[in-house]
């Protein structure tokens, strides 16, 4: 009972060792993947003493529970939920030291949708690529947590963070505010498919995942039909498919693409994005004027 | 060449043709090599656009872009990469029909042609090979099959591709390489990146009949 690991004794909903993910291989059809709040991530970290890179657990909406096999510093943070150890409740959102055998619980979200659990000395997981995320979509890295799995823990780095006066934390949003510049085929849509995008509700679906916001509302319609050929994607991109309703590439995104991309949502935004829970209103804010047209190249 | 934005950090350069794609991947791959590039995290080239992602100041690189002398793609010296292949696939006699050729020829075809891998997607390792003459290009199966096993060669479109794992696929099946595609333990994860030259080699007991 004195092993670097822990036990996970109920998975939850879908829960992954999440890093910084694997940027620098799109080229060849690897997704970036890494942690869809970054920011929670790192204070997590943070609070536990472990660099930026050390990979911590992301959840889905319900939490989970797991059983150190070691004496070991954890943070729970990112969506707010009940902490407990052994039953007794213990600080959200703040490193507590546990003993070796207690149960740790990260209860289901109260607000947002993705709690982040950080382990003084990160999840030691073998990385693949540079890098321990599960991507759900190309299946690279560890699978997603199971009850009864065992994960290997690192050795601490230094100290814990003393974060007096508290952490930042973001609140998840009542509202999803996403800015966006049009481009690069905004062209293939009608002038009122991009007033449609602008000034509808759309709401966020439950049909949501790692590898994209999925909305709902009114259509977007077209200008053109069929598809392009297959082009690269990049996190933010606000890709239609035949549906008509938006959806926003987040990090498990696939690397190319044929559905028209119409607009590009601010990267700064999609941490937000990744805590609206289903239902949440959506509006897609332009940044730029709306048809920005190629920049010009001075080739004919 | 024409450089569309990307929201505020990339650029996708969209050329006429794969060949002119296949040009400016090659150009901005030597002069990355060479340290005549600013920083960009993705170099991601694709059927006929290539994309620029993670890039400070991707107007004022749009621009510089249009100056550059991109020499046309050509034949490398860098010798092709060999992958062995049965040609035993279970829609080796619908691509026959479809090329009204028989099947021992639709092998001599195939086997004929060097390759280049266009781009990777799809999958991890993924490659889309363009080489096979444009009147040799096929559709894709009317209904996809749930599960394409590792190793299968197949055709759709232009595109030669070899499935790097087992998955849901929806092209034409002619064949069959124990060739590992992709391992991520590997130090060159990927066998097939954009730009390397293929050609596959008929195991002589595999050819039916």
């Amino acid at each position: 009972m004195t092993d670097r690991a822990f036990a996970v004794v109920r998975a939850g909903a879908l829960t992954t060792v999440q890093d910084l993910g694997r940027p620098g291989h799109a080229h060849l059809g690897v997704p970036r993947s890494g942690a869809l709040d970054p920011q929670s991530a790192g204070l997590v970290n943070r609070l536990v003493g472990n660099p930026p890179r050390a990979a911590v657990l992301e959840t889905t909406l319900n939490g989970c529970v797991l059983r150190p096999r070691c004496a070991v510093t954890v943070a729970v943070g990112g969506a707010p939920c009940s902490v407990t150890v052994d039953g007794r409740p213990v600080a959200w959102g703040a490193p507590v030291r546990i003993a070796a055998g207690s149960l740790l619980e990260a209860g289901p979200a109260v607000r947002g949708v993705r709690s982040y659990v950080a382990f003084a000395g990160g999840i030691a997981v073998d990385p693949a690529l540079g890098s321990r995320s599960t991507d759900l979509l190309s299946g690279l890295g560890p699978p997603p947590l199971t009850d009864g799995s065992v994960l290997p823990l690192g050795k601490p780095a230094g100290p814990p963070a003393r974060l007096d006066g508290g952490v930042p934390w973001p609140a998840p949003p009542a509202e999803l505010v996403l800015r966006v510049r049009f481009g690069p085929r905004a062209d293939w849509f009608t002038d009122a498919a991009l007033n449609t995008l602008t000034r509808a509700a759309y709401r966020v679906s439950s049909a949501s995942n790692r590898i994209g916001l999925r909305t709902e509302g009114p259509c977007l319609e077209r200008a053109l039909p069929g598809e392009l050929p297959s082009e690269g994607m990049v996190l933010g991109a606000v890709q239609v498919p035949p549906d008509g309703c938006p959806v926003v590439f987040l990090a498990d995104h696939p690397t190319t693409g044929g559905y028209p991309v119409l607009a590009v949502v601010d990267e700064r935004d999609l941490a937000a994005a990744a805590q609206a829970v289903p239902g949440t209103p959506v509006r897609f804010v332009p940044v730029r004027s709306a048809r920005s047209a190629g920049y010009d190249s001075g080739v004919p | 060449m024409r450089a569309l934005p990307v929201g505020d950090r990339a650029l996708l350069v969209e050329l006429t043709d794969g060949d002119e794609a296949g040009a400016l991947h090659a150009e901005l791959l030597r002069r990355r090599a060479a340290g005549l590039l600013p920083a960009i995290r993705e170099i991601v080239p694709a059927a006929r656009t290539v994309l620029l992602d993670g890039l400070d100041g991707p107007e004022r690189f749009a621009r510089e872009l249009a100056q550059w002398d991109i020499p046309a793609l050509h034949a490398r010296v860098q010798d092709a990469i060999e992958v062995p292949v049965r040609y035993d696939g279970p829609d080796l006699a619908d691509v026959a029909a479809l090329w009204q050729v028989p099947e021992e020829e639709v092998v001599r075809i195939h086997s004929a042609a060097e390759f280049r891998v266009a781009f990777c997607g799809f999958s991890p390792g993924f490659g889309y090979l363009t080489g096979l003459p444009q009147r040799y290009a096929v559709p894709r199966r009317a209904t996809p099959r749930t599960s394409v096993p590792a190793g299968s060669l197949a055709l759709a479109g232009p595109y030669t591709g070899v499935y790097p794992r087992s998955s849901p696929g929806g092209w034409q099946l002619i064949g069959t390489t124990d060739t590992v595609l992709w391992d991520p333990a590997r130090e060159s994860a990927a066998l097939l990146s954009p730009g390397t030259r293929v050609r596959f080699v008929p195991e002589r007991a595999g050819i039916r009949r």
